[in-house]
């Protein structure tokens, strides 16, 4: 019961704290699961990112089941979701009843533009930590660097890369073996 | 019974968008259209409050929609609708997982995927940073290639990476206290200038 309480509070910590979406939380996962809890690596953060992009839900929400589910089972995989929602409907329940205008307030637009700022150095900063776990040689450099241009300037699902780059991964091991 | 609905209609669309709360967008525009429960232009509103307030994006606008169609009751079913889905599924991607840890394929699997997803993760960096360098608006307006770069974004930007990378003091400070910092200055400098 402790555990499954810690998971929820972990998790509403992250959720509270994260503005842009699922990428933007990348480097609270870090922080508050690899530094802090000791929870998960960087290579299974970086592993349940790519799980949470081919498989349906919102990415957070999906890495939130993975680490809870590792965690605690079931009950520690529906902690940990609960925990990283709960802050998201208590905030999004009173905008929706007091300010119907929200984006609109000069402020909160100004603050936004600010913070995208930030966001955009915090994902910076957590590639430069996952990039050492992840792109360990050139087949690797090379997967990382067509899959980001690929994905910037082709439309395309991102489940449609993970599936290439997982066909790459054992095609290139097993031939790695035969020669 | 309106709770009932709204909860299959988020599962609906947790079921089947793949790829962050983007994917739902043309969800939410559909069912919209088939329900009446709210604006188009009320659907923007909410995104617009969803992309500017903490969490999931996806969720935030599953608790507006339903806050919108039935009360408190109805935010509350509606993003248990949209995260059902994922809950199951990835249940079962653990469990799988779990089993074949250790599994030769499983491992190549996971060399090919990884570099991926930190590509993924690079390229909506890259969109990000282009919406807050980039000022193609006064750009367009002006003509002048120098307005294409946001001078405040750029030293706003280098100020953070900075204070995260190379400053002893503040390096390992919380990533919130950074994201609080630059709201401030966003406010003061006017970033969105409005």
């Amino acid at each position: 019961m402790r555990e499954l309480a810690a998971l929820f509070l972990s998790f509403a910590k992250i959720g509270a704290m994260t503005f842009g979406g699922g990428y933007a939380m990348l480097p609270m996962f870090q922080r508050e699961l690899v530094d802090n809890r000791g929870w998960a690596t960087e290579e299974e953060l970086t592993d349940y990112y790519a799980l949470s992009q081919c498989t349906p839900g919102p990415i957070a929400v999906n890495t939130a089941t993975f680490v809870g589910q590792k965690r605690c089972g079931i009950p520690g995989g529906i902690a940990a979701t609960m925990g990283v929602v709960f802050p998201s409907v208590v905030c999004i329940t009173v905008i929706a009843a007091l300010l119907s205008n929200f984006a609109e307030i000069p402020a909160v637009k100004n603050a936004f533009a600010g913070v995208r700022v930030c966001v955009s150095v915090l994902i910076i900063n957590a590639i430069v930590k996952l990039w050492k776990k992840a792109v360990v040689d050139k087949v690797s450099f090379a997967v990382f660097f067509a899959v980001m241009l690929l994905s910037v300037f082709v439309d395309v699902s991102p489940v449609f890369f993970v599936i290439g780059a997982a066909v790459v991964g054992v095609a290139v091991k097993n031939l790695e073996v035969k020669r | 019974m309106i709770l009932l609905r709204l909860y299959f209609e988020f599962f609906k669309t947790g079921l089947f968008a793949f790829g962050g709360a983007i994917a739902t967008i043309p969800f939410l525009s559909d069912m919209a259209e088939r329900t009446g429960w709210f604006t188009q232009a009320l659907l923007a509103d909410m995104l617009a409050v969803s992309e500017s307030t903490p969490g999931p994006i996806g969720v935030n606008t599953a608790t507006y929609v339903g806050y919108t169609v039935a009360g408190i009751p109805g935010g509350i079913v509606a993003t248990l609708g949209l995260v059902t889905p994922s809950l199951i599924i990835i249940m079962i991607v653990a469990a799988f997982l779990k089993a074949f840890r250790s599994n030769k394929y499983v491992n190549q699997v996971f060399y090919g995927i990884r570099p991926a997803s930190v590509g993924l993760i690079a390229s909506a960096g890259i969109t990000v940073l282009r919406l807050c360098l980039l000022d193609s608006a006064a750009y367009a307006a002006s003509g002048r290639l120098l307005d294409l770069i946001s001078i405040k974004g750029l030293v706003l930007f280098a100020l953070i990476w900075l204070l995260t990378n190379r400053v002893k003091l503040t390096k390992k400070l919380h990533p919130i206290a950074f994201v609080l910092f630059s709201a401030a200055v966003g406010i003061v400098f006017k970033f969105a200038g409005a």
